[in-house]
């Protein structure tokens, strides 16, 4: 299966600096249609307006987390198949663990690079 | 005197009362019992007073050098000045690395914009080289993220030094605030506030290939 390159994929980070590298790398990868929110509960609007593709989330934001809004999305009937990347600075086994738990789709943690970015999107959708 | 002994005195005394009157005893006899049940007990009941008024005595001066020491860190001063200077000099660290970074990402910008005019070659090598660029700018996210925890840190503090302030009162400084948090009992499964403690130090977390490890079991 090959990644489709026009789905809309929502990118959530409360630090723009990191919505605009994702967007870029992204955009790299040519996906042309990337959307961005800056917590959990802005993405999850979003999420129930949209058709979304993928999901790539950060996990330390606020009001609502990445773990938060990943709980809510695999709840939701609607939403609970959209692929789900969780991208964060928290490198503990337990954090996995409870991302998985959640039905993470897949994890990355920061610093990445673009080249395990692609690799884990490819892991979930296809490859490009 | 030891306890012990003391029985054994007092039990000889009564077998021997039960002895002479049977179970009925006159109250002189009783009276007698009485007093050399206190004139046992007496010694060792004023030394550990004695004792105990020593240890009070003790704490009292320890508490009162701690109460002196404390005020001579001058409390006030390091919650109203110096932890709030620190966290702002913290927070605009924070703002001046993110504007650097947004600078650099719009020069980069700037540079794939104009990749079109390059041929193929060129493209690729300044292709590769605006993703380097893009990946190194994600110090930024960490940098701020390292940063925020010492802000909490120091707010932490902030709180335990109005505690220390407010519980010696007059004594040192004036203050008032919430009371610091108390620690949390450690249940089982690590709650959402527990797992929000990145970025780990070197060799606290688990690195990329870990992670992909520990997914591929949990699957």
């Amino acid at each position: 299966m090959a990644v489709n390159l026009d789905m809309k994929v929502l990118i959530v980070d409360d630090y723009r600096t990191m919505l605009r590298i994702l967007r870029n790398l992204l955009r790299q990868l040519n996906f042309s249609n990337v959307d961005e929110a800056t917590d959990g509960s802005a993405a999850l609007e979003k999420l129930r307006e949209g058709n979304y593709g993928l999901v790539i989330s950060d996990w330390n934001m606020e009001p609502m987390t990445g773990i938060q809004l990943l709980r809510e999305v695999r709840a939701d009937e609607k939403l609970k198949s959209i692929p789900f990347i969780m991208v964060t600075a928290e490198s503990k086994p337990e954090n996995v663990i409870a991302a998985k738990q959640a039905g993470v789709s897949n994890y990355i943690v920061k610093p990445f690079n673009a080249e395990t970015l692609k690799a884990k999107i490819a892991s979930v959708l296809g490859n490009f | 005197m030891s306890v012990a002994v003391k029985k054994l005195d007092v039990a000889r005394l009564l077998e021997e009362l039960r002895k002479r009157y049977g179970d009925t005893v006159k109250v002189e006899e009783v009276a007698k019992v009485v007093g050399h049940l206190m004139m046992s007990g007496a010694p060792t009941m004023a030394s550990a007073t004695r004792q105990i008024y020593a240890e009070l005595e003790a704490l009292a001066k320890y508490i009162q050098t701690a109460k002196a020491e404390l005020a001579a860190l001058r409390p006030q001063d390091v919650k109203d000045e110096f932890l709030p200077t620190a966290a702002l000099e913290l927070d605009a660290i924070v703002e001046a690395t993110a504007e650097a970074t947004n600078t650099i990402m719009d020069a980069v910008e700037a540079v794939e914009g104009a990749m079109d005019k390059a041929d193929d070659e060129v493209r690729q090598v300044l292709s590769d080289a605006t993703t380097r660029i893009y990946e190194a700018c994600s110090f930024q996210d960490i940098t701020g993220q390292r940063i925020t925890k010492v802000v909490k840190t120091l707010k932490e503090i902030e709180s335990r030094v109005d505690e220390i302030v407010v519980a010696f009162g007059g004594e040192l400084d004036k203050g008032k605030g919430p009371s610091a948090k108390t620690a949390e009992s450690k249940a089982e499964a690590p709650s959402d506030d527990e797992l929000l403690q990145g970025p780990q130090k070197a060799g606290e977390g688990i690195s990329q290939d870990e992670i992909d490890r520990l997914l591929a079991e949990l699957d």
